[in-house]
């Protein structure tokens, strides 16, 4: 087999796309230096009323600044659809975009049905009017199939666990050295210092992203929201104590945090599950309050709801919380929980503790900004509407404050996702929680950062990808935040 | 405003005190005093010899009793050893019992032993802050101003070209956390691979002699991430005074752009700023403990690394009173600043 080429038999593209790129950069800058010294267009209004501008030489500009923009954008579909027509033929580059084929499926059928249905879908809908929205969201969503899939077995070329000899620290596009049956035939990105593949890890940390992350961005918000809105609303005694403990919890460096937390030695004495124990009743509490304070003059359909619902709840709870038959499993006692036969699924120790400690660093944030929220919101008329109606305080909080707060919870909903991220990142560039080989990417850029000098290739596809998934969650709540203010 | 003030340090040493009871705590949990006697003793060391060595050292107490002892506040424990010998955590080596003071805490001004180190403690932390000050002073150096101009410059005219560009680079910035960012830049500017090699990869160098080449890249790395945070307040606090009142007044007596953005706006503007760059320290730190394990810089965050990794106890309380020090003392700073800054507070 040969080794591959970055681009193979469409390197023609590439001078063009050099091209396209210098063009781009020619024009920002040329757009930014005429937007300071060229004076602004004039306006003249007609007699029918209507306003028209000069075509002057600021049009130009950002007209040739759109173009090559959009020249880019073409070379860069041309080389995805040119890589997914011929594979290997073109490079490593159509290689990879083969492989992310049900990628690219599901997002050209997600972005046409959205497009199609946008005025139909609230404050989703209106993303898909401004562009800046549009392309986080592509990035988020680009990096959520990919974990997904990547889960399934699709996109990975390799088991992300697999050392094959001959292939460590073989630069992208190296031939296997001894080809088996039903193996894919090249180290697409290469491998890393114990031969491993760098693509399948960098796809497999896709999930582990995608999994943790927005669950526990969740979790803390619903800790955040169910102790934030009465602290804000009450005020007192309560939102002093409240606030006190949040701020103790702020006060302290997030990595000093993390290592006092995340190690064997603490997984060992059981304080993880207590904490678990605890941040993960916030949801139920949360669900309960919800439901009741909507439902409570209907007690017909409110206690069975609350039967349900609740019922449900406290079973993924009790087996979220107990792992083999015990809630707390440690040398000198343990406590009983769950029976084997009727918990769902069991979370490893490494992982439960990395869920918690990102959980508890992020929900004092959260409460500070839902208790500033329920602060300023309370002083509204239509709260002082549903006092005098008599409603109870629980039902004003959820269902008259917090609805009316969801603008500013959603843009910071989708930037704490990004700096879960982020801390994710942190604790596998330590080497904490996550076992060793884990192909998460902090994990996979700590190994990589070793060689850095000799060998660049293991160490900047996952750095990439993370940079990548939280500059799009940046972007999306950037856009989700201009169409709000539109309203 | 005294009032003020004194209530804020009471509520300090308050935080202070629960958290480094927090730190106390959680390094004391069994698990972890035995990770600390076999790591000074060795590895091989059975339960007996680890229950004795911990007794020995006073380790074996309760948490709260030992918290008094570090405090200054209880007298602290003493060992008589089988040969007659007295040792203590106040007994340094060539002293007698006699001569040492049954007190010695933080009170007293000593801070104890790190085992990670083999030396007091005060040194430890004056000797790696010094550097990590070192670094800090260059990183604010590059990074407020940069960041100012970034976010007036972007805030002058919203929705200019010059805004988007700039709004554009401060949100990639936000999106790179060092360790992402310090990877990229070694992997550009130091790698042999790449072939520029203009700066190095680590600045281990730097502690003794720093240089533009062994010392800009992890100067740089921390500036960035903060960076595009601050301009966007910045630029954010810059578009709002830009369509105040005042403003519009000005123009329409015909001053001019410049004169309004350098006379009118810009006191204004940098009121918000201010608060958010005091903000900022506590997430340098955490940058700062990246960075200077990422190239091997051997200050504040890199001794917390090992004082964590070896759960040398002494060490990692004296950390966590120094940041959380930093934490609230900037809190503080950045509220009276606030108060001072802005007349229409200090009135009411």
């Amino acid at each position: 087999m040969e080794p591959l080429t970055w681009t193979g038999s469409i390197a023609f593209l590439n001078p063009l796309l050099l091209l396209a790129l210098g063009l781009l950069a020619l024009s920002i800058v040329v757009w930014m230096l005429a937007s300071i010294v060229l004076p602004e267009d004039q306006m003249t209004v007609n007699p029918d009323g209507t306003l028209s501008s000069s075509s002057g030489l600021r049009n130009l500009i950002q007209a040739a600044l759109r173009y090559s923009f959009l020249a880019i954008v073409g070379l860069a579909v041309a080389y995805i659809v040119l890589g997914i027509l011929m594979g290997t033929s073109a490079g490593i580059i159509g290689a990879i975009s083969q492989q992310f084929l049900p990628v690219w499926l599901s997002l050209i059928i997600l972005y046409a049905m959205s497009i199609a249905f946008k005025r139909k879908l609230g404050l989703y809908g209106k993303l898909f009017d401004s562009p800046i929205g549009m392309i986080g969201f592509g990035l988020v969503m680009f990096w959520v199939f990919t974990g997904i899939f990547g889960a399934l077995d699709l996109i990975v070329t390799h088991d992300p666990l697999a050392q094959l000899s001959g292939m460590k620290n073989k630069v992208p596009g190296t031939p296997l050295a001894s080809l088996e049956e039903g193996q894919y035939a090249w180290y697409l990105l290469g491998g890393d210092n114990l031969a491993r593949d760098v693509f399948s890890r960098m796809v497999k940390g896709a999930w582990i992203v995608v999994q943790i992350a927005p669950l526990a961005t969740m979790f803390a918000f619903m800790v955040g929201i169910t102790l934030g809105l009465p602290a804000g609303y009450y005020g007192g005694r309560l939102d002093t104590l409240l606030s006190f403990l949040a701020n103790l919890i702020l006060a302290f460096p997030v990595i000093l945090l993390f290592y006092l937390l995340v190690t064997p030695e603490i997984v060992a004495t059981g304080v993880p599950n207590y904490m678990a124990a605890v941040l993960f009743v916030f949801p139920i509490i949360f669900l309960g309050v919800l439901l009741n304070s909507r439902y409570y003059t209907r007690p017909n359909f409110r206690t069975p709801l609350l039967i349900g619902v609740l019922g449900v709840a406290l079973w993924l709870y009790l087996s979220l919380i107990s792992t083999s038959g015990y809630i707390i499993n440690t040398d000198s006692y343990r406590i009983w929980g769950l029976p084997t036969y009727l918990d769902l699924f069991d979370i490893p120790g490494g992982i439960l503790v990395v869920f918690v400690s990102v959980v508890f660093v992020n929900s004092p944030t959260v409460f500070r900004i839902v208790r500033g929220l329920a602060l300023d919101i309370k002083t509204r008329d239509y709260v002082a509407a549903a006092q005098t109606r008599g409603e109870g305080p629980w039902y004003i909080m959820l269902w008259e404050i917090l609805p009316n707060a969801r603008g500013p919870l959603i843009v910071d909903f989708c930037l704490r996702i990004g700096y879960t991220t982020i801390l994710l990142g942190t604790l596998g560039f330590f080497g904490l929680g996550l076992p060793p080989e884990s192909p998460d990417w902090g994990s996979t850029i700590n190994e990589g950062r070793k060689l850095l000098s000799i060998y660049l290739h293991p160490a900047l596809p996952p750095a990439l990808a993370l940079l990548s998934l939280v500059l799009g969650l940046n972007l999306l709540a950037d856009g989700l935040r201009e169409e709000s203010l539109k309203d | 405003m005294g009032l003020f003030i004194l209530r804020r340090v009471g509520i300090m040493l308050v935080t202070a005190l629960c958290l480094t009871f927090l730190v106390f705590f959680l390094t004391n949990l069994y698990p972890n005093l035995e990770k600390l006697a076999k790591t000074q003793g060795n590895f091989r060391m059975s339960d007996e010899q680890v229950e004795s060595y911990l007794q020995k050292n006073g380790y074996l107490q309760s948490t709260p009793i030992k918290y008094g002892e570090w405090l200054g506040v209880l007298p602290s424990y003493r060992h008589t050893n089988e040969d007659g010998t007295v040792q203590g955590r106040c007994i340094l080596p060539g002293k007698t019992a006699e001569e040492s003071p049954s007190f010695c805490g933080i009170l007293q001004g000593y801070w104890g032993y790190s085992t990670v180190f083999k030396e007091e403690v005060s040194t430890v932390v004056g000797n790696r802050l010094a550097l990590t000050g070192r670094l800090m002073f260059w990183v604010m150096l590059l990074m407020v101003p940069s960041a100012l101009i970034l976010g007036v410059l972007a805030g002058m005219k919203e929705g200019s070209a010059t805004d988007r560009t700039l709004s554009t680079f401060a949100i990639t910035t936000t999106a790179t956390p060092e360790y992402v960012s310090g990877v990229i830049f070694i992997a550009i500017f130091t790698s042999s691979a790449v072939g520029l090699k203009w700066f190095k990869g680590t600045a281990t160098q730097a502690m003794e002699n720093p240089t533009f080449e062994n010392f800009f890249l992890p100067v740089l790395t921390i500036a960035l991430y903060g960076m595009g945070y601050i301009a966007r307040m910045t630029r954010a606090s810059m578009t709002e005074v830009m369509t105040a009142q005042y403003i519009r007044t000005a123009r329409l007596k015909g001053v001019s752009f410049s004169n309004i953005v350098m006379k009118h706006a810009l006191r204004n503007a940098l009121i918000a700023p201010f608060t958010v760059i005091m903000l900022q320290f506590p997430w340098l730190l955490n940058g700062v403990v990246i960075v200077e394990t990422l190239f091997n810089y051997k200050g504040f965050g890199w001794a917390l690394v090992q004082a964590a990794g070896n759960n040398d106890i002494q060490l990692l309380l004296a950390i966590s009173v120094v940041s959380v020090f930093v934490v609230l003392v900037t809190q503080l700073i950045s509220d009276i600043g606030y108060v001072y800054l802005n007349p229409r507070i200090r009135i009411s």
